[in-house]
């Protein structure tokens, strides 16, 4: 599994997006991820176990890993751009040492901060993604080569114990849409459904 | 309540009567004890975050999850967290559990923990997070338990601000804490 960024398929967020929640069956959290990460989890159909950002850039996987601690039978799942986890790099470490076995970290890598412009990330320059997870602690961290290897990835992040870094490298698509500007009302939704004990099994 | 017991112990029992069990902290000097008391007990989840608004995110997960967690960080600490509370605490009425250790006044021979001293309070003020500053061990715990309590009751963030009066070991004063 162990593979550098270069060479990679360009794969689409929306696919792969919908790709991840059709493999969800047992009210698996999702921390998405500010901007295109989190509109293309709402346009890949609404769940009360999704949680939106609407701000705080870089802090899905922080959020994700309060969710895991405090549910450890409830597998979570944090969206991240390449953009917003270059701003918090440490949580990897901090992943890695608390070690949650139900915490999959997913970074959608389009080597650009899309929303803004598309400036270049440093991933456009010589930057791994996987090699930091590596290098943090993380060793559950693998490129996903195409589409078939990101499904088996996830599914893999569902059946055996974490934690799991996948990274895929993205294409420049525009996002389906965008989430309604509504915190209060995500946040109400997920705490509501964080209240509900997952499906077993 | 001993008169004599140092400043963390009434603190621990503020956290404990209100089931705050997750503890991630940017480690301080003046904290120390607290930190110390929630690793070694095993009521608490307690370990180090990287930064500030990285523990700030978990206790957040946390706390929509059913966990209540609580941030210990100083005062350059907490000036490095205004868009996360604006922008996660705030506008998603999270109760985002806050403590801070009062650094830059009083005598502190810090100068950078001097200014964010003075920026502390208008940035709580002008977001408008309920706080409070903790200057006496005899009321510490109300004061800590009772914030707790409203954070939750009301879904928002709150600050307790623990200042050098108490933390410091005053002769004179109801507290005891080591200096």
């Amino acid at each position: 599994m162990q593979r550098r960024a270069s060479n990679l398929k360009l794969m689409n967020r929306f696919d792969l997006t919908c790709r991840l929640v059709s493999h969800l069956k047992r009210d698996e959290a999702v921390i998405g991820g500010i901007g295109n990460s989190n509109f293309d989890l709402w346009n890949a159909g609404q769940r009360a176990q999704n949680f939106y950002m609407l701000g705080s850039m870089g802090l899905a996987v922080p959020i994700a890993l309060g969710v895991a601690l405090a549910q450890p039978e409830r597998r979570v799942f944090a969206l991240e751009g390449d953009g917003s986890l270059l701003m918090q790099l440490g949580v990897l470490t901090t992943v890695a040492n608390r070690a949650p076995k139900n915490l999959a970290i997913v970074v959608w890598d389009n080597a650009m901060y899309q929303i803004t412009g598309s400036q270049p990330t440093a991933s456009a320059g010589q930057t791994d993604f996987v090699a930091i997870a590596r290098g943090a602690g993380l060793e559950n961290s693998a490129w996903a080569a195409d589409e078939k290897e990101f499904d088996a990835l996830v599914e893999q992040a569902l059946a055996k114990d974490g934690p799991w870094f996948i990274a895929a490298k993205i294409d420049g698509s525009a996002p389906k849409g965008q989430t309604p500007r509504e915190p209060v009302i995500i946040k109400d939704r997920f705490t509501r459904a964080m209240a509900v004990k997952p499906l077993s099994g | 309540m001993s008169s004599d017991e140092p400043w963390h112990v009434p603190i621990i029992r503020a956290l404990k009567d209100n089931d705050v069990r997750l503890v991630v902290h940017v480690p301080d000097n003046v904290l120390r004890p607290l930190i110390e008391a929630t690793a070694t007990d095993d009521f608490f989840t307690s370990f180090a975050a990287t930064r500030e608004e990285e523990a700030v995110g978990i206790i957040c997960g946390a706390a929509m999850a059913g966990l209540r967690g609580i941030v210990l960080m100083q005062t350059s600490g907490f000036a490095t967290l205004a868009n996360v509370l604006a922008s996660l605490a705030v506008a998603a009425q999270i109760p985002a559990l806050l403590m801070v250790s009062e650094r830059g006044t009083m005598g502190d021979f810090q100068i950078a923990q001097a200014i964010t001293a003075r920026a502390m309070l208008p940035i709580l003020q002008s977001l408008g997070i309920e706080h409070h500053t903790l200057t006496r061990l005899d009321e510490a715990q109300f004061i800590a338990s009772r914030a707790i309590v409203q954070a939750y009751k009301t879904q928002a963030p709150a600050a307790l601000i623990l200042s050098p009066l108490l933390t410091r070991n005053l002769p004179g004063r109801p507290s005891a804490g080591a200096a």
